[in-house]
């Protein structure tokens, strides 16, 4: 049977009813997920089907819906929370960062917390400075955490599915832009590891390596490069944390050359714990130093065109590459 | 006492932000404004009626659904759609959009995309003019959702025990995006409130713009005489959906319909009228507010966009 193509919204969505109705302890909780159907219409019908027992509604009080959720967790229930914006995990962070993170190691190993926070990451949309951020970076930073950013509606699936399944508190960076993007998802169920990386094209005069929105934006960037000779190998991380090295690693190996591509700001994000990485471990492999595409230094603009340009886009890892390949 | 002239001024500012929320709507649907908004149109009369009350050199936070206070506290309407339009020439050089305007120069510290980030800011402005001994009171605007985060909590405790210049106002607009004060409160008043608190709380119709003064004036003169914070709970509704992408599918067309019978505008201008007012006087009122808001446009169309230098220095002062 051909394979279906869905939205990155269905997927996820799709994800969420196969582990509710599978498991009892999973339930959802967050604001507008009911009726409403999610900011991003993710949740839509899940009500319906569930019921208000297990789509929960709550009122604007993030630090009890990260703190609620953990405290689910912690006897016995699978809890998914959803944070309007990734911008406002900031607000529920003590509960993720110092709780939930932290329970299994600072009680010896005596409790787990098996919860999901989801959220919507990222620019684009012309929403500000308060609803664009990708914040990723600052939840990869914390050991007990692990941090997932699929990029295609099949990955988005079979990640968030491993991570309703997981024992730990899983951050689930979910990029605007992706929701009505559309990929091919089996009907048949499926599962993908946390912490594997996908190689999403394979070639042969440079790495790129990145996560997310970017991957679209990678693989644009190969096509227009290939006009011109120049043939990119795109690897999707898909988990920040744990990070993926060894499929990293093959691949540098192979084309000599790396580029990371990353929304945040360029200083202190992500890509550069993988820049950081290359250097170190493949520097015998590298015949240029790595370099690191990110966002500008500054608070997502609204003007639209400034909001276009702190953000990689396709001609910039295009041109960026040129120069790493030139 | 508010005269004849302060009531007829209140009616154009009313007018002033309807107008320019249907406005700013059109514009949306025309695809000159960018991302989203959320519009006042319906709750005019808290935000005139709360900031007549206040002095010039008094203080407003604001909220994500901000034009109506900004317009109220005296901002001028061309830098407002200016900021709309991402334009260089409005109040935030076009980086901070309609849920960030802010004109400090008329004592607005801001809207915020983050709900209920507004009242501690609220109450550490008010704590800054505490500790100057400067006389200003601060007045926070916000809704019935943001009432329920942990912020809101923190702070009006902080305000009453330090006894704050800072008066309360709480938009009962009925709901939090789809999630409405019944499902939200296991109080029927929000004002209830209040007595936790140890503070004066009072819950008023928010579309009679005159009760509306009344109350906070109290409220105001109280926090100035260094009484502390009163907490005031504004009842009204919000006729649109909550930002440019609601289906309103959590609320009935009758309960709109029924809101929308107790326009605050309406109920102004048939108060007027009561005081003899004619109507060319009022319906010139319009007309120059419709100029206005032409102009406002206009000014926003014609105005350059800012350039990513001039945003680099913006991040630092
Ligand atoms: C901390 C935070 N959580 C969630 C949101 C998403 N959100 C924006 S406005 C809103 C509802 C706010 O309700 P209320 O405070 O009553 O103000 P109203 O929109 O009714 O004027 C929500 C949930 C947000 N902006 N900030
Ligand atoms: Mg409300």
């Amino acid at each position: 049977m051909p394979n279906r193509e869905i939205t990155y919204a269905e997927a996820l969505r799709e994800a969420i009813r196969e582990e509710m109705k599978k498991d009892p302890k999973v339930f959802l909780l967050g604001e507008d997920i009911g009726i409403y159907g999610g900011s991003f219409g993710v949740t839509q019908g899940l009500i319906e089907e569930f019921g208000p027992e297990r789509v929960i509604d709550t009122p604007i009080s993030e630090i009890a819906i990260i703190g609620g959720a953990t405290g689910a967790a912690l006897v016995g229930m699978r809890p998914i929370a959803e944070i309007m914006f990734f911008d406002f995990m900031t607000i529920g962070s003590d509960q993720l960062v110092n709780q939930a993170a932290k329970i299994h190691f600072m009680f010896g190993g005596k409790a787990k917390v098996p919860m999901v926070v989801r959220a919507p990451a990222g620019s684009g949309t012309g929403a500000a400075g308060h609803h664009s951020g990708s914040l990723e970076s600052w939840f990869a930073h914390v050991p007990g955490l692990k941090v997932v950013a699929p990029s295609t509606s099949y990955d988005a699936k079979g990640l968030l599915k491993s991570a309703i399944r997981d024992d730990n508190p899983v951050v689930f960076v979910e990029h605007k832009l992706l929701y009505k993007t559309k990929g091919q998802v089996p009907e048949e169920e499926y599962y993908i590891p946390i912490g594997k990386a996908e190689i999403k094209k394979e070639g042969k005069d440079a790495t790129v390596i990145g996560y997310s929105i970017m991957i679209p934006r990678a693989l644009e960037a190969s096509k227009i490069l290939a006009q011109e000779g120049i043939d990119i190998e795109v690897v999707d991380i898909r988990s920040l944390r744990p990070l993926d090295t060894d499929t990293i690693a093959r691949s540098v190996k192979k084309t000599n050359r790396a580029m990371v591509v990353y929304e945040p700001p360029r200083f202190g994000g992500f890509g550069a714990e993988i820049s950081a990485w290359v250097g170190e471990e493949l520097f015998d492999y590298l015949d240029a130093p790595v370099v690191r595409l990110g966002g500008e230094e500054m608070p997502p603009p609204y003007n639209p065109n400034l909001e276009r340009k702190i953000v990689p886009q396709i001609e910039d890892i295009v041109r960026e590459i040129k120069k790493l390949v030139g | 006492m508010l005269s004849l002239e302060d009531k007829l001024d209140m009616y154009r500012k009313m007018y002033l932000i309807r107008t320019f929320e249907e406005r700013a709507e059109e514009l949306y649907m025309e695809g000159k404004i960018w991302g989203t908004f959320h519009l006042y149109v319906g709750e005019e009369a808290v935000a005139v009626g709360a900031c007549y009350a206040l002095r010039a050199d008094d203080y407003i936070t604001s909220t994500h659904r901000g034009h109506g206070h900004c317009i109220a506290k005296g901002a001028d309407v061309k830098r407002m759609m200016a900021e709309l339009l991402a334009r260089d020439t409005g109040y935030c050089h076009g980086l901070g959009g309609s849920m960030h305007i802010a004109d400090v120069e008329k004592g607005n510290l801001g809207a915020t995309g983050i709900v209920g980030s507004g009242i501690p800011i609220a109450t550490g402005a008010a704590l800054g003019c505490k500790l100057q001994n400067n006389d200003k009171v601060v007045l926070c605007f916000f809704g019935d959702g943001a009432a329920n985060t942990g912020a809101f909590h923190e702070s009006v405790n902080m305000a009453a025990i330090f006894r704050l210049p800072v008066v309360f106002v709480c938009e009962n607009n009925m709901y939090a995006m789809s999630f409405s004060v019944k499902k939200a409160f296991a109080l029927p008043d929000i004002a209830e409130r209040a007595k936790g608190y140890g503070i004066p709380g009072v819950s008023i119709d928010g579309n009679n713009v005159l009760e509306m003064y009344e109350t906070t004036k109290v409220a105001v003169e109280r926090a100035r005489q260094g009484e502390g914070p009163t907490f005031i709970e504004a009842r009204t509704y919000r006729w649109k959906g909550h930002s440019k992408s609601d289906r309103q599918s959590y609320r009935t067309k009758e309960e709109v319909r029924e809101w929308m019978s107790k326009d605050p505008i309406k109920f102004l201008e048939k108060y007027l009228r009561e005081e003899k007012v004619g109507e060319e006087e009022l319906e010139n009122i319009k007309k120059q507010v419709e100029r206005d808001i032409e102009e406002a446009i206009n000014f926003a169309l014609e105005s350059p966009e800012p350039t990513l230098e001039e945003a680099r220095r913006m991040v630092y002062a």
